[in-house]
């Protein structure tokens, strides 16, 4: 199951480390992208931190950690494939995986319906 | 993510209801609702403009035809040349030519396109300028011209190496057109203005036409496969690929021609020791900063009188620089000796590119400076332009 935030990442658990990435409604936003750059293997960051950045043609835009906790893996496909997030955001084009210091943070993340309102309030 | 919303006070080129029927994302832009990109988006859009022919509008641009009051051409020609540092007399009819309105410090008022229509002179001038440039232009030339924004008039470009094989088929004649010429021409019962020029370093027309006739003409050219639309996004990553300048990012008031490296369309009428030297605002300063004339058999660049020239840079990885980025001689220097003004991504060249402003002594291409990026000094080298080579038809 996924979960979102209001900055427009997606998180998914799989056993106790999270994959996150920026959604398709982000993806769409930004056009396409040129250039992703990812933390470090171990970082750790808080809820909110600046984590990742990705860039489109034209302009550069942050990713935030959803939920606190340590870095332990990321996509190196995108160092030559940056597009694979516009192709599969929530797919290949996932960006790093997060080990969450607690948990239960990630139940205080958006649903599927609450993200779905929320994107369709910002299209409006 | 939040974008700012179009308001009431956003205008609308004539062609607005083909962007949305199109899929453009349409964005604020200099007073403008006008497409970023279409759905295809930016990279495909720049690709096909290189490979084939990209269509754009650019009817937000301020189209300003200046007329002598006399009838006589040389009456405007002369009174647009107290304005500017080109050579606008020599400028035969049907001709156009790129030029710089300027301050008393010699400062850019904006840059601009010049064609000379026989019986009065044509403007080009950039859409977020184009208010100021009128006013400018009427409190300085109103004795002997007049000054009339073409208001119900559209701008298109076509752009790319099939631009001609598709023109060719509305109008056989355009075919002659070398750069930098320009002409009327009918297109589809139109009576339109062409010029063979455009802001992407590819071969290409500029198609003025009534308000009216745009939205057959944008239809009729997106029939043939060979041509796609291109929004803003793209215009702006072709345009910084040909080293072409941005005025409000690259060019501003506190900017010369000659720190622009713009001192080629200082027309040599106008430098010292020309039959119309100076005479323009600026003049002084600006034609200071000009190496003095040399005798023939001294070959190669005399030494410009600026702190600062703009040059291209190219960082090394793959991170985009952008606009506003700082420059640094060394690695480890405190203060910054430069700045960027435009920087993105070299769709054509896979990596990224800028241009800014470094002191002259960084300027040689092969120079290595620095910036930062998110807290990280990143080598840049400085490059010469254009990235990519023009294919402008000069035959």
């Amino acid at each position: 199951m996924l979960r979102f935030t209001r900055d427009h990442e997606w998180l998914r658990m799989e056993g106790n480390v999270a994959t996150i990435g920026i959604t398709p409604f982000a993806q769409e936003k930004l056009g396409d992208l040129v250039f992703v750059e990812l933390p470090s293997v171990g970082a750790t960051f808080g809820a909110g931190a600046v984590a990742a950045t990705v860039e489109s043609v034209k302009a550069a835009a942050d990713v935030y950690a959803p939920v606190a906790g340590e870095v332990t893996a990321v996509n190196d496909k995108l160092a030559e494939q940056p597009g694979l997030v516009n192709a599969e955001p929530t797919g290949d084009g996932w960006l790093f995986k997060l080990k969450p210091g607690n948990p239960a943070d990630v139940d205080s993340l958006l649903d599927e319906a609450a993200y779905g309102a929320l994107t369709a309030a910002e299209s409006a | 993510m939040t974008e700012p919303r179009p308001t009431d006070e956003l205008k609308y080129t004539p062609l607005r209801a083909a962007h949305v029927r199109l899929g453009g994302r349409m964005v604020p832009f200099a007073g403008y609702e006008m497409p970023v990109q279409y759905s295809t988006g930016i990279i495909k859009e720049h690709l096909h403009t290189r490979a084939a022919a990209g269509l754009f509008d650019v009817s937000h641009m301020g189209q300003i035809a200046l007329r002598p009051r006399s009838g006589r051409i040389a009456d405007a020609t002369h009174a647009l040349e107290t304005l500017l540092p080109g050579d606008i007399l020599g400028l035969a009819t049907g001709r156009q030519r790129y030029t710089l309105l300027t301050n008393r410090d010699g400062g850019i008022l904006d840059d601009l396109m010049v064609s000379n229509r026989g019986d009065h002179l044509m403007l080009v001038v950039n859409a977020a300028r184009k208010a100021f440039d009128e006013t400018h232009l009427r409190s300085h030339l109103s004795d002997s011209c007049t000054v009339e924004p073409l208001l119900d008039r559209a701008l298109v470009a076509l752009q790319g190496p099939a631009a001609e094989v598709v023109l060719e088929t509305l109008a056989p004649e355009l075919t002659s057109l070398r750069f930098m010429d320009a002409r009327a021409v009918t297109l589809l019962g139109a009576a339109c203005f062409v010029s063979r020029s455009g802001y992407t370093g590819e071969d290409g027309f500029e198609i003025s036409l009534p308000a009216g006739a745009a939205e057959p003409l944008w239809d009729a050219l997106l029939r043939n496969p060979k041509v796609a639309p291109v929004g803003l996004g793209a215009r702006d990553s072709l345009r910084l690929e040909a080293g072409l300048c941005l005025y409000g990012a690259d060019l501003d008031e506190t900017t010369t021609p000659v720190e622009a490296a713009l001192e080629w369309a200082i027309g040599k009428a106008r430098r010292a020791g020309g039959q119309r030297a100076g005479g323009f605002p600026g003049a002084e300063a600006i034609l200071g900063q000009l190496p003095p004339p040399r005798p023939p058999e001294q070959a190669g660049e005399g030494r410009v009188g600026v702190t600062r020239r703009r040059v291209g840079l190219r960082p090394e990885g793959r991170a985009p620089v952008r606009a506003g980025a700082l420059l640094f001689r060394n690695e480890g220097d405190a203060e910054p000796v430069g700045i960027v003004t435009s920087g993105g991504f070299a769709v054509s060249l896979n990596m990224p590119i800028a241009m800014g402003y470094v002191p002259p002594k960084a300027a040689t291409p092969g120079t290595r400076v620095f910036t930062e990026i998110r807290g990280k000094r990143l080598g840049v080298i400085v490059s010469k332009l254009p990235f990519v080579p023009a294919r402008y038809k000069y035959r």
